[in-house]
């Protein structure tokens, strides 16, 4: 679905952001792409919607070459930034102006959305606080139907509640033939709906697993005392004791902590990548 | 419904569906909620869901009917014992025979507790 090789990019002239990037994801997933602060997530995302366009390499959704922008690619992608402007219009005025570039535009599914989320239909746009605009938004994208489906920080800025409806919606979304990236920092907002998980650091992308696989190869739990564990691959102390990963050497699949395994990949990665090759 | 860190979703999620059966909220023969309502019902990814579905299946507690869904077999109350049983002979009894050995106790001096206990909560 998405096939990105050989990316190079940079802002800046000999500040490389992305240094000879491969990725590959493909339909029916959800992927989380984690990373710190400036490693190039939202760059990454704006190179897949054809809104930056690599130095070298290519970038290539459903088949199109992303930055050409093909209308036939256009209608079968949307992006969710993390910041975004919204025009002063109602939601009704909105939904007529953007909805006829979507094909698969579902006005119903739009609506169920808002009320799901609770928005009131006939205010203005601009007269909305940023999380209820952000949820006009997310529901605009969902309804779009589009095969790829990019949202920047999703949850950023939702209250309690509507985190809770977003996991639904989403949920419900997704399908076989539709692949959904969401970057986050907020991995607890949205770790039972990842199912593939996409590490970026230092220009490239360093972890790319499912989670199925992640839990078949690697052990995440909670220990009272360290020393009794073998194979400790990567722990970290807290008044409850000492949450640690270790290679599964049995049967059974503990539940994936994302915060811990991506400090463990940033801190120890080539131990944990040697498992998994 | 609260998930704990301990075990894999997949697995939470088949124990939760087991435990509706055992209180007979959800009647054998009946069919399951399909893989994309118990998916937004739970929060979580259909694929989960469906690796649940999988594991039941294993274990005969559901059965699927091609095109319809997934229902809960005849049987599923005896095939939900035998598989929590087996579950629970590797995943808990270990720490607890562990317990016993280090306090030099016997398993006939637990019968009177053991029955003690079905009195004041199962009569």
């Amino acid at each position: 679905m998405i096939n990105i090789q050989s990316l190079s990019f940079s802002y800046r002239k000999n500040k490389p952001l992305f240094d000879n990037l491969q990725l590959r994801l493909e339909a029916g997933h959800i992927y989380g792409l984690l990373g710190k602060n400036g490693a190039g997530k939202s760059t990454l995302l704006k190179q897949m919607a054809g809104l930056l366009y690599p130095d070298k390499g290519t970038c290539e959704v459903m088949g199109y070459a992303a930055a050409k922008r093909q209308p036939a690619f256009l209608r079968e992608i949307f992006l969710v930034p993390e910041e975004f402007y919204l025009p002063r219009v109602s939601i009704t005025r909105y939904v007529n102006t953007y909805a006829p570039f979507y094909p698969n535009f579902d006005q119903g599914a739009f609506f169920s959305y808002l009320k799901e989320f609770d928005i009131p239909r006939d205010h203005m746009l601009t007269e909305m606080s940023y999380g209820q605009k952000k949820k006009v938004l997310i529901s605009f994208a969902l309804a779009t139907n589009t095969k790829v489906l990019i949202m920047d920080e999703p949850t950023n800025g939702l209250d309690i509640p509507s985190k809770s409806q977003f996991r639904k919606v989403i949920a419900a979304a997704v399908s076989e033939d539709k692949c959904i990236v969401i970057s986050t920092h907020q991995v607890r907002d949205l770790d039972n709906l990842i199912d593939s998980i996409v590490i970026i650091n230092d220009h490239k992308i360093i972890f790319r697993e499912d989670v199925q696989t992640v839990t078949d190869k690697l052990s995440f739990k909670t220990v009272s005392r360290i020393e009794e564990s073998t194979g400790v691959l990567f722990a970290d102390s807290n008044l409850r004791g000492h949450t640690i990963i270790t290679r599964n050497t049995g049967q059974e699949h503990s539940k994936i902590d994302m915060e811990l395994l991506f400090n463990a990949i940033l801190t120890n990665h080539q131990p944990i990548q040697e498992i998994f090759n | 419904m609260e998930f704990k860190d301990t075990q894999a979703i997949y697995v939470q999620i088949a124990d939760y569906i087991c435990e509706q059966v055992l209180l007979s909220k959800w009647q054998t023969e009946e069919r399951l909620p399909s893989v994309r309502e118990l998916a937004v019902l739970l929060e979580v990814n259909p694929n989960t869901v469906m690796r649940t579905c999988e594991l039941l299946q294993q274990q005969e507690i559901i059965y699927n009917k091609r095109g319809i869904g997934y229902f809960i077999s005849a049987d599923a109350v005896k095939k939900i014992k035998q598989y929590k049983k087996e579950a629970f002979i590797t995943n808990e009894l270990p720490s607890f025979f562990r317990s016993m050995y280090l306090l030099d106790l016997d398993l006939d001096e637990l019968k009177p507790h053991f029955e003690k206990f079905k009195k004041s909560n199962f009569n």
